[in-house]
């Protein structure tokens, strides 16, 4: 189920601005891989690198190889289509569908190859992914209402119900907890934990306990100076990172001296 | 055993593989595509009875639309064959809506420029007939100016009043019922069909209060017609204007109604401004309000509330269902003094608003 | 605005209580309010007065009427006896407007889309701007297009569909001559109508919320199905009152259609044969040779027009308001 990730030489741009240079890293499966540093400083576009997300913003490209278990995801017949079923994502802000039923919402990723399914097998896979969520008990009475009423971290894991859904490689999460309250936010890093054994996660997250609690890796992102693009500092084991970093600019952003 | 994982291994990287890749297109597929159709409709054209430019264009697009979808189906799968045909349409409605415009105002424009001269614009049709050569559109233009004037003297300040009712005053009275409803029937009325304005204002000021038949008449019709959209416009100004300002504006201590003439109007002036000249340039080509409300004038009548007027659109009306060659010919000048007029109008408004005041979001 | 720091001069006199201090001021406040205040008032009497006017001037048409009003195809006010309906107007109108709208719809939806998804900002304004030029075209310019442009290119294309589709009843041409049809008027009715449907479709489209388009994009969910996924659900009533307010406009257009139609008063379901009449058309055509009765009639018929439209255009706009409602929650 779980891939490894290897990041090659990534730059990033943005029409001519360079908004990322010369990334470099590795994912292992099955772990959390954090990237944290200040804004602007290009975390979230490597992250969609990843999956090929920023490819939807006009002008937007990337140069340097992205494998996923060996395979370039930017080789030249892959389809990016497949890349985004292949890689999973949540966002900042919870975004289920709000025309959407609870059920309808799981099912969206799902039902987008047009085949055939039974009643039964889909059922079980709401009901799969919901409990792969932490979200069935939840809400398993309502399965038909909208997914809009839920509040904003049940929203939340139900965006990540849907991502597993299709049975991803790889989850992508960009900032998921920022825009949630803290008893949320620890529902979705209890989460967080449970995923791990099933997907390789990468997040983005500017909170740096966060990343001290989930993640077992942790990357840290800095810009050479304004204006200019952003690079990867070090990365390094969490506990390292956050223990004896061999960055001063690393030390400095964790003891919280700018960002 | 090293190599059964092994062999597990190479499996899943196949699979891995199979789940990321997909057919694609080579990248001149879609010319190449568009090539070949435009080179079957040729055929067509040649070989069957599909004649003319259009039918030629229409069968290259289908022979197009068939011919990519058939060979992304087969390369890239169901999915991105309908996603490619429905960006074909997405793409095709852009043609679609740029040929029409191209093909009126080239045909205005063409048939136009043939009529017009010095003679064209400053006579009347006071000595031509349907089949005489000469005459133009003097009076017609005197009309024009003088009804859609007279409108705009009623309709915009009515129209800015109405917006600052709605967007100033409204929102503190205790009770919105009034404002909702003025504001749901100015949308209402920009739907109502200008014939059946025309035929209010005949039945309610020409019928029941017996004013003439006349360009007041016709104004008062291009008002109703104007209201709503300069309504719409100012509210939709008013509204972009920070209340910041306002508030800094009372907090000075200078009362509300000086606020909204010296801070609020100002501030959103040119929008205002560009509101009331799309509105104007609306009204200036409706024709069947004025069918119903003047008499056709062949001749100079400076005078509104007097008497038949002439004004640009009924001109046409009347030149063109003559029938006569020359009069239609005279119909299509007018129609292009009359487009360009309207154009005029439209770009100005639109420069104003681009380059000056508030900008909207 | 009505939330912080109004101060006292502004917010009482607007509530209509006379307990506020300083003369000048409320005085002031008072004509503004007032003036404002009539200004808007004016707008809810005119409607009213249409519409009363309108009912009180058909009703001698409708007393000397000796036909049934609503099934009679003929128009003939001013004979004796009186004998006029509105049963081929109805027709004529509703059919230009259908195919209008069947042409229109999709086009306008495909144009919004290609302006606020599809094409690039430069491209797509342009085009956002070619659109609005083609309302700003006066209605009788398009109708004089139709006739004098567009008629001739499209004979080949009438035969064409006479002769491979003429066993479809409404194509079947027995007269063999394709001008001034209901057809030819729906199509530059089409036209006319397509940039009201693509600016407000357009201007829905652009507010859905970026997140719902990249959750569709990160399902793995192709450009045409993101549309569907996310863009359509979101756009749904707006793009069905911006279609109601284009049936709207179909349906009052008046001197392009009665330039374009032959003006015949039968209910001819052959769409590509000369004919057809509609309500508007007929109000151009007929106002000025109409004696008192047929004044009233085609009042009686403007005022049937009148409440058609009314009732399009409050149903969409009762769907925009429903809808400004939901999208609070977003």
């Amino acid at each position: 189920m779980a891939k490894r990730i290897d990041v090659t030489d990534l730059d990033v741009f943005y029409g001519s601005f360079k908004a990322v240079e010369g990334v470099t890293f590795s994912v292992e499966p099955r772990s959390v891989t954090a990237l944290i540093g200040p804004s602007g400083c290009g975390k979230s576009t490597v992250l969609r690198t990843l999956n090929r997300m920023h490819e939807v913003i006009p002008g937007a490209y990337a140069e340097g190889t992205v494998l996923l278990d060996g395979e370039d995801i930017y080789g030249a017949d892959i389809d990016p289509v497949n890349v985004r079923r292949t890689i999973g994502m949540v966002f900042q802000r919870p975004n289920p569908f709000p025309t959407m039923s609870i059920k309808e919402n799981v099912l969206a990723g799902l039902k987008l190859d047009g085949k055939k399914r039974p009643k039964s097998e889909l059922e079980g896979i709401v009901e799969k992914s919901l409990r792969g969520a932490n979200l069935w008990e939840e809400v398993k009475d309502r399965l038909d209402r909208p997914g809009a009423g839920l509040s904003g971290g049940q929203q939340q894991r139900l965006c990540i119900a849907r991502a597993i859904a299709v049975e991803p490689q790889v989850l992508l999460m960009d900032e998921p907890c920022s825009a949630l309250d803290p008893i949320s936010t620890l529902a979705i890093e209890d989460l967080i934990e449970e995923l791990k054994e099933r997907f390789t996660i990468v997040i983005v997250t500017h909170n740096m306990q966060q990343a001290a609690r989930v993640s077992e890796t942790t990357a840290f992102f800095n810009l050479a100076g304004v204006g200019k693009p952003g690079k990867l500092v070090e990365i390094a084991s969490t506990e390292m990172m956050f223990s004896n970093p061999t960055q001063q600019a690393t030390e400095d952003y964790i003891s919280g001296r700018f960002g | 055993m090293a190599d059964l994982t092994r062999r597990e291994h190479d499996e899943s990287e196949a699979l891995l593989h199979e789940a990321l890749a997909g057919g694609h297109l080579p990248r001149w597929s879609a010319l190449g595509v568009a090539a070949a159709s435009v080179a079957v409709a040729f055929l067509l054209n040649l070989t069957t009875g599909v004649d003319g430019v259009a039918g030629t264009a229409v069968v290259a697009m289908l022979v197009f639309l068939v011919g990519q979808t058939a060979w992304s189906f087969v390369v890239e799968g169901r999915r991105h064959a309908i996603d490619r045909l429905a960006t074909t349409f997405v793409y095709a409605t852009f043609v679609i809506a740029v040929v029409p415009l191209i093909a009126v105002l080239g045909t205005v424009v063409v048939k136009g420029a043939e009529v017009i001269s010095v003679e064209f614009l400053t006579t009347s049709m006071r000595y031509a007939t349907p089949t005489s050569e000469g005459g133009g559109i003097y009076h017609a233009l005197i009309g024009t100016l003088e009804q859609v004037g007279i409108a705009a003297l009623f309709g915009v300040p009515l129209g800015i009043l109405t917006a600052i009712y709605l967007v100033e005053y409204a929102p503190s009275m205790r009770t919105r019922r009034l404002a909702h409803s003025i504001s749901f029937f100015v949308d209402v009325m920009t739907g109502v069909p200008s014939v059946v304005v025309g035929l209010f204002v005949y039945t309610a000021f020409v019928l029941t209060l017996g004013l003439e038949r006349s360009g007041i008449a016709a104004s008062i019709a291009l008002t109703i017609l104007m209201l709503p959209v300069v309504v719409r416009s100012t509210e939709e100004m008013l509204r972009i204007v920070p209340r910041e300002l306002r508030e800094a504006s009372y907090a000075l201590g200078i009362p509300k109604w000086r606020t909204i003439l010296k801070i609020v109007l100002p501030t959103a002036m040119s929008g205002i401004i560009t509101g009331a000249m799309l509105a104007i340039a609306r009204v200036a080509g409706e024709t069947a309000p004025l069918l119903l409300t003047t008499f056709i004038s062949q001749s100079i009548n400076t005078n509104p509330f007097k008497g038949p007027q002439a004004a640009l659109p009924t001109f046409i009306w009347d030149q063109f269902t003559n029938g006569t060659d020359v009069s239609v010919n005279r119909a299509w000048g007018a129609a292009l003094v009359l487009i360009v007029l309207v154009m005029v109008l439209y770009a100005t408004a639109k420069l104003i608003s681009r380059f000056t005041g508030v900008k909207s979001s | 605005m009505s939330t912080t720091l109004e101060p006292p001069g502004a917010a009482a006199p607007a509530t209509g209580t006379p307990d506020i201090r300083g003369a000048a001021v409320r005085r002031g406040d008072r004509v503004f309010v007032g003036l404002s205040r009539g200004a808007g008032i004016l707008i809810l009497v005119t409607m009213a007065a249409i519409a009363v006017f309108l009912i009180w001037k058909s009703i001698p048409s409708l007393q000397a009427n000796t036909a049934n009003f609503f099934t009679t195809s003929e128009w003939s006010p001013d004979a004796k006896p009186v004998v006029f309906g509105i049963a081929a107007l109805l027709f004529g109108t509703l059919m230009t407007a259908l195919i209008a709208m069947l042409l229109a719809v999709p086009v306008g939806i495909g144009i919004a889309l290609f302006i606020a998804h599809y094409a690039s900002r430069r491209l797509a304004s342009t085009l956002g701007f070619v659109t609005d030029l083609l309302a700003a075209v006066p209605s009788i310019i398009f109708g004089m297009w139709g006739i004098q442009f567009l008629t001739p290119q499209l004979q080949g294309f009438l035969q064409w569909l006479t002769t491979y589709f003429g066993w479809i009843p409404i194509f079947q041409n027995d007269l063999g001559i394709y001008t001034r049809s209901i057809l030819i008027a729906g199509i530059v009715l089409a036209i006319m109508v397509l940039p009201t449907i693509s600016a407000i479709s357009r201007e829905v489209f652009v507010q859905t919320p970026r997140t719902h388009i990249e959750a569709a994009l990160a399902l793995g969910a192709t450009r045409w199905e993101m549309v569907r996924m996310a863009i359509f659900p979101f756009a749904r009533p707006g793009m069905i009152s911006a279609s109601m307010l284009g049936l709207g406009r179909a349906l009052g257009e008046t001197i392009a259609v009665a330039l374009l139609l032959s003006a015949t008063y039968e209910i001819n379901w052959h769409i590509t044969e000369p004919g057809g009449i509609t309500f508007a058309a007929n109000i151009a055509l007929k106002w000025n040779e109409a004696g008192t009765i047929g004044l009233s009639a085609l009042v009686a018929s403007g005022l049937v027009l009148f409440v058609i439209t009314l009732a399009v255009n409050m149903g969409a706009r009762l769907i925009i308001a429903r809808r400004s409602e939901f999208s609070g929650a977003n």
